[in-house]
């Protein structure tokens, strides 16, 4: 509620009635009793617990640069044609969106969890190793900014929360793989290629309005030889699972990455559930007096690697727009040719009609701002231009397809029984969110 | 392998494009919008300018020349992909038209007419047409975007035909030496009777009644003809003179797939020209344009910008994948509509908005920001409304037809 209401004395009776009225509703259908979701509902009523016990991870190898995957070349040539290798990895890609995450994404939404074996599907296939160098175990030979693009475009055409819960551990190998020193690659990713791949989150947002990731309220100080860590960071992904953090904090007035294992002492997680976006297990992570060692500083303190962090986070987010918009587009199209009113199809009315064209438009439009930002970025080019003009345009038409998807269905888009509705909400995130997902 | 730059091997011609529009179009750009109806023969020049640079052959077919499709690859280049003429053509007319539009529709020698007689004339008229400017008559003062509808007949009688009835919105009307005419050779056969025939301006059926006066694009001239007993050539007619009801108006219509990257080009470049500006003058302002930082925490203005820059981003890649497709054969109907409607609204919002962030200094003629706000106009107009491409793209992506979605 906004800070300008005041209750008046029936306003306290009514909100009380209200509260009564919703615990008994509770009870009566029987919700407290789902046991698989008490730790959650726990949190979702405000209280924090600590973050999960994960494991430990051995220290291994020397504080030297860790290996950089390399820039792809170029031919020079303009070009839409993604390489052989993209083109097979998303085909597989493109069946597990349509085989596993669509068919689960009404349920995880509502459970607020992706299923185990959408997870394992998205390992099994190493979508985690991504953007880990090859020489790390990896299976990519060269900055694979691009490979990812497409992956997360992809996933999200099944499910953008699904797509975000899979994603989320490649986005944090991917950093270390980035900006990692050998010591830091040789005692975290080779979890990341195995068989049992942490679960683990890249944090940057902030609940603050006008949330700027250049100027963070989580702070890290020196102590010692090492850190302290204080803040609280939102859009956690999967949160209360999650074993390996990575955290935005402002050192020294500039933004910095921390590696965090989640057993350090302070660290608490709180479930977050939010608008859209609900399958990837949305939490806070508050940090009070969380000690690291001098070895969990991610890359540079002159914000050069957090930068480049903040625009890679926000280009998968593009990615994923463009996936879940082809989706929206696919899905009415199909609706519309379908639906009669007055006799007729309702596609055959231009008002309906030029509300599909337009989001056929602005989809093409977004990707291929996408695709040139990701295709920068894979070139080691200078791509904070076009990511800039990707995330304003898949943001502002990303939202706009999501409220005519639901408009286009009319009373039927606005009930569960179709997934406008969650699409709906899910677009909603691209201009909110920094951070969680990377390329 | 993805990459949406501008072709390596082109960049030393767009920049030519770009530097003749800086120095030979700008100068004068007022000038002719002021002196509507004048000759701008500076042009002359830059026609022939322009014509010697495409003898070496450094354009890689570029221009408002148009486009054959015909020429298949052979086997082994069919892998290759290639960016060839339209790529080149599309990049460049933004370049001018970051000049001035209306001054690029004026070039010598690179009417909408010349397009038309590059994509279905045959060789021996190609060879017979070579140095024409033609302009295009389609429009009539009763048909507008319904083309199919047109009333102009042509009559055949012995080897020739005789043309009757009234054309309006011929661009470069006046100044090009021929028209390149559509009209029925039978209405009652609908769209399959339409063809284009090509008629020299010195024919004496053929009169220009009279120049518009218009919102923008004011330096190019907008005639309106009349045909009175026009007697042509058989052999002016363009393409087949058989009416195949089946494919029949697919020809004339493909001129189209050619010709609507282009216009989508020409509004990348009037909005690219309003946006550089303004950001200059912003700068000069003390705003800063941060692609970092959110745009909510930056000033209005420089939110603004952003929008409309990413905004127009998106027509330019557009226009680039249609022009693209072409240069690979693949089809590009749907992708050439989608890049003519974006680029079309692109460009109205952009060059309308910086008038906006310019104040009274983009309303005053004492710079062009309120001309391209005028000139932008019109590109989401010709060659197909925006209402029309939506319609198009709405049928393609719907798998509608005409008569499902009117």
């Amino acid at each position: 509620m906004s800070s300008r209401e005041t209750r008046d004395p029936i306003g306290f009776a009514v909100a009380a009635v209200n509260r009564l009225a919703q615990s008994e509703l509770i009870d009566r259908v029987g919700l407290r009793k789902q046991a698989e979701q008490a730790v959650y509902s726990t949190t979702r009523n405000g209280f924090r617990v600590a973050t999960a016990a994960g494991r430990t991870f051995a220290r291994a190898g020397r504080s030297a640069p860790g290996a950089r995957p390399a820039s792809a070349g170029s031919s020079g040539v303009f070009d839409l044609t993604p390489t052989e290798d993209e083109a097979m990895l998303v085909a597989v890609v493109d069946e597990l969106a349509t085989e596993l995450l669509r068919p689960a994404a009404s349920a995880a939404d509502e459970a607020c969890t992706a299923p185990t074996e959408v997870l394992a599907a998205a390992q099994e296939i190493g979508l985690p190793g991504l953007g880990v160098p090859d020489a790390l175990g990896g299976i990519m030979e060269e900055r694979s900014a691009m490979a990812g693009t497409l992956v997360a475009e992809a996933l999200a055409k099944g499910d953008m929360g699904l797509a975000v819960a899979t994603l989320a551990p490649g986005a944090v190998a991917t950093a270390i793989g980035l900006w990692g020193t050998e010591a830091q690659q040789q005692t975290y990713l080779p979890a990341f290629t195995g068989d049992d791949v942490p679960v683990a989150a890249l944090t940057i947002a902030e609940p603050t309005v006008l949330f700027d990731p250049f100027s963070l309220a989580t702070t890290a100080r020196r102590e010692g030889d090492g850190f302290v860590l204080d803040g609280v960071k939102s859009a956690v992904v999967r949160g209360a699972d999650a074993e390996l953090f990575v955290v935005a904090a402002q050192l020294e007035g500039t933004p910095a990455l921390f590696i965090v294992e989640s057993g350090a002492v302070g660290l608490e997680v709180e479930a977050d559930p939010s608008m859209g976006v609900r399958a990837a297990g949305l939490a806070r992570l508050h940090l009070s007096g969380v000690r690291v060692g001098a070895d969990a500083l991610l890359g540079d303190t002159d914000g050069t690697a957090y930068r480049e962090c903040v625009r890679l986070s926000r280009l998968a987010w593009c990615a994923l727009a463009v996936g879940t918009g082809q989706a929206v587009l696919d899905y009415v199209k199909d609706y519309v040719n379908g639906r009669e009113a007055f006799g007729e199809p309702i596609s055959h009315r231009q008002s309906v009609a030029f509300m599909v064209a337009d989001i056929a438009i602005e989809v093409q439009a977004m990707r291929l701002l996408t695709w040139k930002a990701a295709s920068r970025a894979t070139r080691g080019q200078d791509f904070a231009r076009e990511v800039a003009l990707a995330r304003q345009l898949c943001t502002e038409k990303g939202m706009r397809i999501g409220l005519d998807g639901v408009q286009l269905l009319g009373g039927h888009g606005f009930v569960k029984e179709h997934p406008v509705e969650r699409w709906y909400r899910d677009l909603r995130a691209v201009g909110v969110m920094e951070g969680a997902v990377l390329v | 392998m993805i990459n949406l730059e501008t072709p390596k091997k082109q960049a030393g011609l767009i920049d030519q494009a770009h530097q003749l529009a800086m120095n030979m179009l700008r100068p004068i750009s007022r000038k002719y919008d002021r002196a509507e109806h004048d000759y701008p023969h500076e042009l002359d020049m830059l026609a022939a300018l322009i014509d010697g640079v495409s003898e070496t052959g450094a354009t890689g077919g570029a221009g408002a020349g148009g486009v054959r499709r015909d020429d298949k690859p052979s086997g082994a280049d069919r892998a290759t992909v290639r960016n060839g003429a339209n790529l080149a053509s599309v990049l460049s007319v933004a370049e001018m038209c970051w000049g001035d539009t209306a001054l690029l529709l004026s070039m010598p020698r690179q009417g909408l007419g010349n397009s038309a007689i590059a994509s279905v004339a045959n060789d021996e008229q190609l060879e017979r047409y070579k140095g024409t400017w033609a302009a295009m008559a389609i429009t009539e003062p009763g048909t507008g975007s319904d083309s199919a509808n047109i009333t102009t007949t042509a009559v055949k009688d012995g080897d020739e035909y005789v043309i009757n009835g009234e054309k309006i919105y011929v661009t470069s009307g006046d100044r090009a030496d021929s028209v390149v005419v559509w009209a029925t050779l039978d209405k009652e056969l609908g769209r399959a009777a339409i063809k284009s025939f090509l008629v020299r301006k010195d024919n004496p059926g053929l009169k220009v009644e009279r120049l518009e006066h218009k919102l923008g694009i004011r330096a190019s001239d907008t005639a309106a003809i009349t045909f009175t007993d026009c007697r042509v050539p058989a052999e002016d007619l363009l393409g087949s003179p058989e009416i195949d009801t089946k494919s029949g108006f697919a020809g004339a219509m493909a001129t189209f797939d050619n010709t609507r990257p282009l216009v989508a080009a020409m509004a990348v470049g009037c909005a690219r020209a309003s946006l550089d500006l303004t950001r200059d003058l912003l700068e000069q302002a003390g705003v800063v344009i941060d692609y970092d930082r959110p745009a909510q925490s930056q000033s209005a203005a420089a939110a603004t910008f952003l929008r409309l820059e990413a905004d127009w981003e998106g027509a330019q890649l557009l226009m680039m994948q249609a022009a693209w497709m072409a240069d690979n054969r693949l089809p590009n109907s749907l992708e050439a509509s989608m890049a003519k409607a974006k680029a079309g609204r692109v460009g109205s919002d952009v060059t309308l908005s910086c008038v906006q962030l310019c104040g009274t200094l983009g309303y005053s003629e004492g710079e062009l920001l309120e001309k391209w706000a005028r000139d932008s106009k019109i590109l989401d107009i010709f060659e197909g409304t925006q209402q029309i491409q939506q319609l198009i793209v709405a049928r393609r992506i719907l798998g509608l037809t005409s008569s499902e979605l009117k």
